[in-house]
């Protein structure tokens, strides 16, 4: 086991803000672990404990067997780590900053150019703009690469997507996918439910507590009810006699679709009648179909039990 | 040791990438020197005179022509017959009112002494003061011309004053030392604790503590660029207060700036610690400036006395470094003293920069918490 979490808890302001309660969940080496969940679910509290920046108040964890309190100054050596917010300097170019990073870690540019070559050939055109100016793809490039430099056992993204555009997430993802077939473990935390699909193994967190941890279609899989998408010309007033109709348990809203949940199992039957009611009640040209659950499903349904 | 350059030199980007940084690091120093030097001085300069001539020969003429030749006063009028003396102090700016009675030469020539009468307007009594203290002064000069031409020399008893070291009684040698310790005081405890607080608002002393460097070595490059900063400053300083202010060097340069750079390192040391307490660059800004100023003005010595100051606040004035380094500098740049003379104080600058050093080392936060 390349990480081990055990019954972490912690809190802030003197125990009157609680981030974490009883956390524990191990990732294995050379897999790509995601942490699934919104803003304020503990996200980052976690990382930085793992990072060796906070101390737990209750629990241990240890990566690459250190002990994260007592070995942290050997955690320090192995770990790639790229904190949720930018944290380089914006007043250094491109490449005076990576050469900052390898110098810190004992080494050069050269020495582990294969492992970042992909991703720093594409910022390499602007090495000598200041990061300051770069857009936020490519600063997240340039993070990663200095998170990278110094080829790292372990790599923590906390939240690397968050603040970037849709094409360059998509691209980030695929340099860590390229990132695991080298060895590296990666642990990832993203709000975004989309990118769950792109993890090996996922733990969803909410409100300082893990919820779930699974393969993501694992995780699907587990979803206790048939799920059906249903729409109409107008949606808002579906949605307000979806809820009060006594045949629904849950309707939310995905897209274009409201997602819903019938009370008993016999839907074959509820389904017309559910669609005759809502004609009725005066909604037009109403669809109802079933779907597969999005890991999306499963967190608010995990989050309402 | 590869780690500590690339450190240096990050540091150094910082320094000359940001005009803000700059415009402080070597702007105030200046101005500072310029402000203090020439427009906040005890001195008086020019200060406006009128004399009351009632005897209007050849002697008070002579008299009247030393007035009008020293630099201290600016002999406005002279008057030859009688005036209410209010009314000259309220219509005019004058301080100061010398009148030369009727029989000024007789009384001078045949009895060998006169009275000249100086009044001056004491609503400012300091001013009052060092104005009558000028003016006796030429008083004093003249008469002693005078006497040289008489062959009788009445007993009389001369008091022989000697202004040692600072013969012109100039301000500048009071305040460039005083301006000198406030100036590497503040500016470097000011860098140095935005400096260190600056990478934790930015987030990158996250990255710096969760990598294998050591925390001496963070500390240790931060001071060093500002040290040589500091010592930069304090060239520009010396330079602009010998070709500017006059103000010659009279000890040794060696001895100058050892005793300085102990100083640097006592405010880089005070800097780090600062900067350790505290998470925002506006609550640095804050300790440092504020909370530096004020006791570094009062208890330096240069602004008030400390001898003058209630046993409390003396005993508080100990702990201001810039109180000692203040000594040290009148006693070498000014009295011209060698190391003999000054190693207590060095040896308190000292103790003190290797307690804050130790200090700011412990408090050195490893982690974010």
């Amino acid at each position: 086991m390349e990480v081990i979490v055990k019954n972490i808890s912690k809190s802030y302001d003197k125990k009157k803000v609680l981030a974490l309660s009883d956390i524990s969940f191990e990732v294995n080496s050379g897999e790509l672990f995601g942490l699934i969940g919104p803003d304020g679910a503990g996200k980052t509290s976690l990382f930085r404990i793992l990072a060796t920046l906070l101390l737990p108040d209750e629990g241990s964890a240890s990566l690459h067997g250190f002990d994260v309190v007592k070995s942290y100054k050997q955690i320090r050596k192995l770990l790639g780590y790229m904190p949720g917010k930018f944290s380089l300097y914006q007043d250094l170019t491109i490449e005076e900053n990576l050469d900052f990073f390898a110098t810190l870690f004992n080494t050069t540019i050269k020495e582990n150019y294969d492992l970042i070559k992909d991703i720093y050939v594409q910022i390499e055109p602007f090495k000598n703009r200041r990061a300051g100016q770069l857009s936020g793809g490519m600063k997240q490039k340039l993070a990663l690469c200095c998170a990278l430099i110094h080829r790292p056992t372990i790599l923590l993204l906390d939240e690397p997507t968050t603040g970037v555009d849709a094409v360059s997430r998509k691209e980030f993802w695929e340099m860590l996918k390229n990132l695991k077939k080298q060895g590296i473990t990666i642990l990832v935390s993203t709000p975004y439910m989309d990118e769950a699909m792109l993890c090996e193994r996922i733990a969803l967190i909410q409100n300082g507590s893990i919820m779930s941890i699974d393969t993501p279609q694992g995780i699907i899989d587990k979803y206790p009810y048939p799920l059906f998408a249903a729409r109409a010309d107008n949606m808002g007033k579906l949605l307000k006699d979806l809820r009060s109709s006594s045949l629904i348990s849950s309707c939310n809203t995905f897209g274009d679709y409201h997602h819903i949940c019938f009370v008993n199992d016999t839907y074959a039957k509820d389904i017309p009648d559910l669609k005759q009611d809502m004609i009725q009640l005066g909604n037009q040209n109403i669809e109802i179909k079933p779907i597969e659950p999005t890991i999306e499903d499963c967190f608010i349904q995990l989050m309402q039990k | 040791m590869r780690q500590l350059l690339a450190y240096i030199k990050k540091e150094f980007y910082h320094v000359f990438r940001d005009s803000k940084t700059l415009i402080l690091l070597f702007g105030m120093p200046i101005v500072q020197i310029l402000l203090f030097g020439f427009a906040l001085t005890n001195e008086i300069k020019n200060s406006e005179l009128i004399i009351c001539d009632y005897s209007n020969n050849k002697t008070s003429e002579k008299l009247i022509e030393k007035f009008r030749a020293n630099n201290n006063f600016l002999l406005k009028e002279v008057i030859y017959d009688d005036h209410d003396y209010n009314q000259i102090f309220r219509e005019s700016k004058v301080k100061l009112i010398i009148t030369l009675p009727e029989n000024f030469e007789g009384d001078l020539i045949h009895q060998g002494k006169s009275t000249v009468l100086l009044t001056a307007d004491a609503s400012d009594p300091n001013t009052s003061n060092t104005l009558v203290v000028y003016a006796t002064n030429i008083l004093y000069d003249f008469q002693k011309e005078m006497s040289n031409n008489v062959i009788l020399i009445p007993y009389t008893i001369d008091t022989s004053i000697r202004m040692m070291y600072n013969p012109e009684l100039k301000g500048a040698y009071n305040f460039v030392p005083g301006v000198m310790s406030l100036v590497l005081l503040l500016v470097c405890v000011l860098m140095t604790s935005v400096s260190i607080v600056r990478e934790k608002e930015l987030g990158t002393m996250e990255i710096l503590l969760v990598s294998p460097t050591n925390p001496l070595i963070i500390i240790i490059s931060k001071a060093i660029p500002y040290f040589l900063l500091s010592i930069v400053n304090l060239t520009v300083i010396l330079l602009l207060s010998t070709y500017l202010l006059d103000m010659p060097i009279n000890g040794s340069l060696f001895l100058l700036y050892l005793a300085s750079s102990i100083l640097i390192l006592t405010a880089l040391a005070l800097g780090l610690l600062i900067s350790n307490v505290t998470n925002s660059q506006e609550a640095a800004m804050l300790i440092s400036l504020m909370g530096m100023l004020m006791p570094t003005i009062l208890f330096t010595g240069f602004m008030f006395p400390i001898e003058n100051m209630p046993l409390p606040l003396q005993i508080v004035s100990n702990i201001v470094p810039s109180r000692w380094y203040f000594i040290i500098v009148k006693d070498v740049v000014i009295k011209g003293l060698g190391f003999a003379s000054i190693w207590k104080e060095m040896l308190v600058l000292m103790g003190m920069a290797i307690f804050l050093l130790a200090l700011s080392l412990k408090k050195f936060k490893t982690r974010l918490e």
